[in-house]
């Protein structure tokens, strides 16, 4: 590290995650598609949603359990958990930079936005299934 | 020599290296840009509030009162406006960045207006959903 001519490493491996090396545009891009994806389905996820008010847990369960909701509320949170994942990932790398302490918030985000992407999916499933 | 040297020195010291947000006078589109940021991050920590309803919506009635007595209680509301704020307040501001990326609205008067626009929009619409909410 401290004689940077000595070093094995190549230029694409220490700027790995942060270049263009052949992956750094996929995460502008999808960036891209799922913001578009997410204009359109936003709308239609708070228009389900007012569509819910004063409803009791069948009413609710019954709404939300119709293909057409279940399908938009399902794309709505795995497209946007997605965008949140990488919107996050730049956070982290915009103000995290021990590389350690990078490392780790990287797999804590991933953690965390697979495992909430998981949760919605089951749940919706489950509620779309049993209606 | 020496005392050029030294100068230099204490120059490079005493100079800001990287001017950061409390540098600079607050602007309308810095301060957008910012509260794109912030309100992206809220958004994220809002999933567990969606994903908790989804799950106690999967689980049965029982959980189900639950959320449903949180998030209709004055607190849950005023989270709940909150949530729906940033979540039109990012949609907006997602789709200032989306005309910059088609190449508009990046000159002096046009960013100016569209940075107000999205910040006026997203209270707008906010209010609009909340206004519906206690009508219907």
């Amino acid at each position: 590290m401290a004689n940077d001519v000595q070093s094995l490493q190549t230029a694409s491996k220490k700027i790995r995650h942060l270049g263009s090396a052949k992956s750094g545009v996929t995460q502008a891009r999808m960036m891209h598609m799922t913001s578009i994806a997410l204009m359109p389905l936003t709308i239609a996820f708070v228009w389900i949603l007012l569509g819910l008010i004063g409803k009791d847990y069948a009413g609710v369960h019954a709404s939300l359990g119709h293909v057409v909701p279940a399908l938009v509320v399902l794309l709505f949170t795995g497209v946007g958990i997605y965008h949140m994942q990488l919107g996050m990932r730049t956070i982290i790398e915009d103000y995290i930079h021990g590389r350690h302490a990078k490392e780790w918030s990287l797999m804590a985000n991933a953690f965390f936005c697979i495992g909430i992407n998981i949760a919605c999916l089951f749940a919706i499933l489950k509620v779309g299934f049993s209606a | 020599m020496t005392d050029t040297n030294a100068g230099r020195v204490s120059l490079e010291a005493a100079r800001p290296l990287s001017p950061h947000l409390q540098v600079y006078r607050p602007l309308l589109t810095m301060v957008m840009s910012i509260t794109h940021r912030i309100t992206g991050i809220a958004l994220y920590a809002g999933t567990v509030l969606l994903a908790w309803f989804l799950l106690a919506l999967a689980a049965g009635p029982g959980p189900f009162s639950i959320a449903s007595a949180v998030f209709g209680s004055i607190i849950g509301q005023v989270i709940l406006f909150g949530f729906t704020w940033a979540l039109f307040q990012h949609l907006l501001g997602g789709i200032r960045h989306f005309v910059w990326d088609m190449g508009y609205g990046m000159e002096h008067p046009e960013r100016e207006y569209l940075a107000l626009m999205s910040a006026i929009g997203g209270i707008t619409l906010a209010a609009v959903v909340w206004i519906i909410r206690f009508l219907v």
